[in-house]
């Protein structure tokens, strides 16, 4: 099947006093139509810039520096700002970390999603405002009806999450982009918004592609994943595949240092050191500085995603010319 | 076992005055609201031993964190320091030094303008530990070296570090007056989960090393599990259940612990459907009677609606305690049988 | 040598030699600072000296008008002052009156913010009330009151010997309200810091928390309004003295140079009010210009 939307060696830039700075580069990836991609990594690997890139939201003075993003095969990445809003909403709907900046709270819930619909799918007041109802229902709140004229403030934070997803779902956009959509809510809220946003996917045949730190809601509710590090992907597969059986070095270092809830360990893995500033990026691999495979070739030669079983890592273990041989597998429960 | 635990804390409570200024509330016609951060709760730490606090944001546990050292004084109750009441021993520079803190935020925690070796020493040169410069500098680079930095860190200023590196400041600060009591509150909430790793490991090596008391305060349960000795689950303000580590994960009683784990995403249920909890979190403004947690509660009956529940051994059970109406009575099913979470869950 | 490097590689330094505006506007400022503090130095003339004033040369025209006189660049007044030496020395009495009450306020102003914010309660409420009540006046009103209540209350010998002291409270006194809300508001901030909370879980005292922890972090925002209060210092010292308030007649700022001048002003004599006008006007426009941007450069968000 084509894909829905397609990222071709994405490369963002941030020009600063002290050179460019090189936030994304060289990302590829692509995401099936009802599909989830969980795109994982920790902060400052570029997951939520590469969301934000996808719905034409760089923050300046960022900005796309090559490749091209691909929605049902029409390039969206040289849009002009009016053209790329009529898009976000109708055919790309966001959900970002904290409902409140997605939310006016100058207007009701109800005249927000009334707006989104009209707009996107030209419908008269009426049958927008039994929509929006239909939508306030459909997440998840109760008393919809009565709701539905209620302003944000009034909601509390997981609820309010719930109109952020309605409003990215009303339009009835093929493809959401969820920035950390459950990072700011409680662990037993966190399970209603995910339950929620999958079962919603599911029904629907929307697409979507899920940021977050948190492995535990990636394996959760993504079909494949993406692991990125440093502003590159560093290995991307069925989200199974890589959560037990992960290639590259640094993805099978983070399953590992993830505490299990299900037995107590004298010493968790750790990667030591810290990933590397934007500005100081190391030549060949950027993981090779602390990497515990680490061999000549990954200091000179930057890697591409090689296929190795199920997934693709990008990493020279797996090249058949690399001097190495694979590491076995990660044992993992 | 017969040793004085390091810190006991009885029937401790802390309010705050969050009603509105005096001429909106009287021109609105309310009255005064006290928020009940911590509401009753008792607990002790035995010596060289890790209790750790876990519930979601608003049950009050950093709240219990800040009475326990002293940056609170409570509104109701006590904290006993080595036998003496908190309040004496803070008065004594030489108890006050035994007891330190850390704090989630690395980002907040360090001041941006002072050197990094001027943090670490400030309680060594306020404690009148180390007295000469040479050997301050000394003890400085001995600390940085213990929690894994450079003695060359100190020459710069915070903002030169990544958050792991500055949580190790932190810790370092935090040991620099040998104390024997620390009470963490969410250290590595911040943390990517790979430095977070690197923090857990450091902090149970000191505490093999040193002998040191932890106070662990987190609302993410498998970190938890990874560093207690002894569980305390926090809901509204008070305390719904208290018990040994592995009796709590692998036995949990009550309803509100039950749902916390069944919430979690757990890396081994991929695919598996989980049970969301009904409701949400009520305000602590306005708790819900009896029982706090009764309205999301499948067991609730009328007794949980109305009387609230003491926190009591819990039934057919060696140890842990329980505030439960429905343990208590038997009606939540008995013991459970080893809980469906990780590895058993993912046969299904 | 390291620190010079480090401040021309600093960001500020950057962020300054990307606007024209501001090396502009920080040319002039170090042009009327300069000739201010140098004046003994620089000036053709010294206008106070008494012996050298000679009626013959008043009110002669700038130098490049028809009877001009090269040795009186910008024109002379009735008195056959030099009227670039008395608006060099006026500017030195100006820039010396706005530096002190910008310094006294901003003293009292700190002071007070920090106490305010770290104490809160009570205290709080009192100082701030004290402080929004001061700024329902207008500040130039409250100078000309300080200033009145000492020249009723001085006798006028002793007047004329602390007048500019007086002028430097009356108007260093109307402005520490600025400062005070502002380094209370981040006071507020700063004390529930956890860099703060750990200070307090070792035991040190408050008072050493306030100056070595809080006030260091509260300080940035305090550049910008003492920039910016400088100007506007200059400024009141000018129109106090424009009224006759201010300075005493024998230390002629640039506010008194212009009254002076107003008179001649329809007669023909145009330029012994207009130049120091526009001194005036070159001084509070470059100060003021690098206050806004020393304002935005220190802004995290406008960067």
């Amino acid at each position: 099947m084509a894909p829905l939307l397609e990222v071709r060696d994405l490369r963002v830039e941030f020009p600063t006093r002290r050179g460019v700075l090189t936030a994304l580069d060289g990302v590829s990836f692509s995401i099936a139509p009802g599909e989830v991609l969980g795109v994982v990594g920790e902060s400052g690997a570029g997951k939520s810039m590469t969301g934000a890139a996808i719905i034409g939201l760089l923050e300046p003075p960022g900005r796309i520096a090559g490749g091209q993003i691909l929605l049902n095969g029409k390039r969206i990445d040289n849009l002009r700002y009016e053209q790329m809003r009529r898009i976000r909403g109708r055919e790309i709907g966001a959900i970002f970390q904290d409902p409140l900046t997605t939310l006016n709270p100058l207007y009701t819930v109800g005249e927000q999603l009334v707006e989104t619909i009209q707009t996107h799918l030209g419908l008269d007041g009426a049958e927008a405002r039994k929509r929006a109802i239909g939508w306030l229902e459909m997440v998840g709140i109760p008393a919809a009806a009565q709701r539905v004229d209620s302003y944000p403030h009034e909601f509390s934070g997981g609820m309010r999450q719930r109109v952020v997803i309605a409003l990215a779902l009303c339009a009835e956009p093929k493809l959401i982009v969820a920035d950390e959509p459950t990072t700011a809510l409680d662990v037993s809220i966190q399970a209603q918004v995910i339950a929620l946003l999958k079962g919603l996917a599911r029904d629907k045949g929307t697409s979507m592609m899920l940021v977050t730190h948190d492995m535990g809601v990636i394996a959760e509710t993504a079909d494949r994943v993406a692991v990125m590090y440093a502003g590159r992907i560093a290995e991307t597969g069925p989200v199974r595949e890589v959560v037990k059986h992960p290639k590259h070095p640094y993805s099978a270092g983070l399953m590992a240092s993830i505490p299990p809830l299900d037995r107590k360990v004298e010493h968790l893995a750790q990667i030591d050191g810290a990933m590397p500033r934007l500005s100081a990026i190391p030549r060949g691999c950027a993981f090779n500085p602390r990497c515990p495979e680490v061999f000549a070739r990954c200091l000179v030669e930057r890697p591409v995603l090689l296929a190795t079983g199920a997934t693709e890592a990008a990493c020279w273990l797996y090249d058949a010319a690399s001097e190495k041989h694979a590491p076995e597998a990660m044992p993992h429960g | 076992m017969a040793e004085t635990p390091i810190l006991e804390v009885e029937d401790l409570a802390r309010y705050f005055d969050v009603s509105r200024p005096w001429l909106q509330r009287v021109l609105a016609g309310e009255g005064k609201r006290t928020l009940r951060a911590v509401d009753g709760i008792s607990f002790a730490i035995p010596r060289g031993t890790t209790l750790s606090l876990v519930g979601e944001s608003g049950c009050g546990k950093s709240t219990v964190a800040r009475l326990v050292v002293g940056l609170y004084p409570p509104s109701k109750g006590r904290v006993v320091f080595e036998g003496m009441d908190l309040e004496r021993a803070r008065a004594i520079a030489e108890q006050r030094r035994r007891m330190q803190m850390i704090f989630q935020d690395p980002y907040a925690s360090l001041n941006p303008r002072w050197r990094v070796k001027d943090i670490v020493a400030e309680p060594i040169r306020a404690f009148g530990m180390t007295p000469g410069a040479a050997a301050q500098q000394a003890k400085v680079a001995e600390l940085l070296t213990q929690v894994g930095l450079s003695p060359l860190d100190g020459e710069k200023f915070p903002h030169e570090f990544s958050g792991g590196q500055r949580q190790r400041i932190s810790i370092a600060r935090a040991l620099s007056s040998n104390p024997d009591f620390l009470v963490c509150d969410e250290p590595t909430s911040a943390l990517d989960v790979s430095v977070q790793a690197q923090i857990l490991n450091l902090m149970k090596d000191l505490q093999a090393r040193l002998g040191l008391t932890y106070l662990f305060i987190s609302h993410n349960l498998a970190v938890v599990r990874q560093v207690s000795d002894r569980i305390g689950v926090m809901y509204l303000g008070r305390l719904v259940e208290l018990a040994p580590a592995e009796t709590l994960f692998t036995t949990p009683r009550h309803p509100y612990t039950r749902a916390l784990m069944e919430a979690i995403p757990d890396l081994e249920m991929t695919g598996r459907q989980r049970i969301p909890v009904g409701g949400e979190v009520p305000s602590p403004i306005s708790p819900p009677s009896g029982c706090p947690f009764h309205p999301r509660c499948p067991l609730v009956n009328d007794r949980c609606k109305a009387e609230r529940p003491a926190l009591i051994p819990a039934r057919a059970m060696k140890q842990g305690l329980t505030a439960c109406h429905a343990v208590e009575e038997g009606r939540d099913g008995g013991v459970p049988a080893a809980q469906r979470i990780g590895t058993t869950a993912t046969a299904l | 040598m390291a620190a010079v490097a480090r401040m021309l590689d600093s960001d500020l330094f950057w962020s300054f030699r990307r606007s024209p505006v501001t090396v502009i506007s920080a040319v002039v400022a170090l042009i009327c600072i300069l000739g201010a503090v140098l004046a003994p130095l620089l000036a053709p003339h010294d206008p106070f000296d008494v012996a050298t004033l000679n009626l013959i040369d008043a009110f002669k025209p700038p130098a490049w008008a028809a009877e001009g006189d090269a040795a009186y660049p910008l024109g002379s007044d009735d008195q056959g002052r030099d009227v670039l030496s008395a608006i060099m020395y006026g500017a030195r009495v100006s820039l010396l009156v706005g530096f002190c009450a910008v310094l006294f306020s901003m003293v009292v102003g700190v002071s007070v913010g920090l106490l305010a914010g770290y104490a809160g309660g009570v205290v709080d409420g009192v100082l701030m009330r004290v402080a929004d009540i001061q700024l329902t006046f207008p500040s130039i009103l409250i100078a000309l009151l300080v200033d009145g209540i000492a020249r009723a209350a001085l006798p006028s010998e002793v007047h004329e010997r602390v007048a500019l002291f007086v002028v430097i409270f009356a108007i260093g006194i109307s402005a520490w309200p600025q400062f005070a809300r502002t380094v209370r508001g981040s006071t507020l901030v700063e004390r529930n810091k956890e860099y703060v909370l750990a200070a307090r879980v070792i035991g040190i005292s408050q008072l050493r928390i306030m100056l070595t922890h809080v006030l260091p972090n509260v300080l940035g925002p305090v550049l910008v309004i003492a920039t910016l209060g400088l100007s506007n210092a200059i400024i009141s010292e000018a129109t106090l003295s424009y009224l006759g308030a201010g300075v005493p007649q024998t230390q002629p700022s640039l506010g008194t140079l212009i009254r002076i001048g107003n008179d001649f002003l329809f007669s023909g004599e145009w330029w012994i009010a207009i130049f120091p006008g526009i001194a005036l006007i070159a001084m509070v426009l470059s100060v003021n210009l690098l206050g806004d941007w020393l304002r935005d450069a220190l802004n995290p968000r406008l960067r």
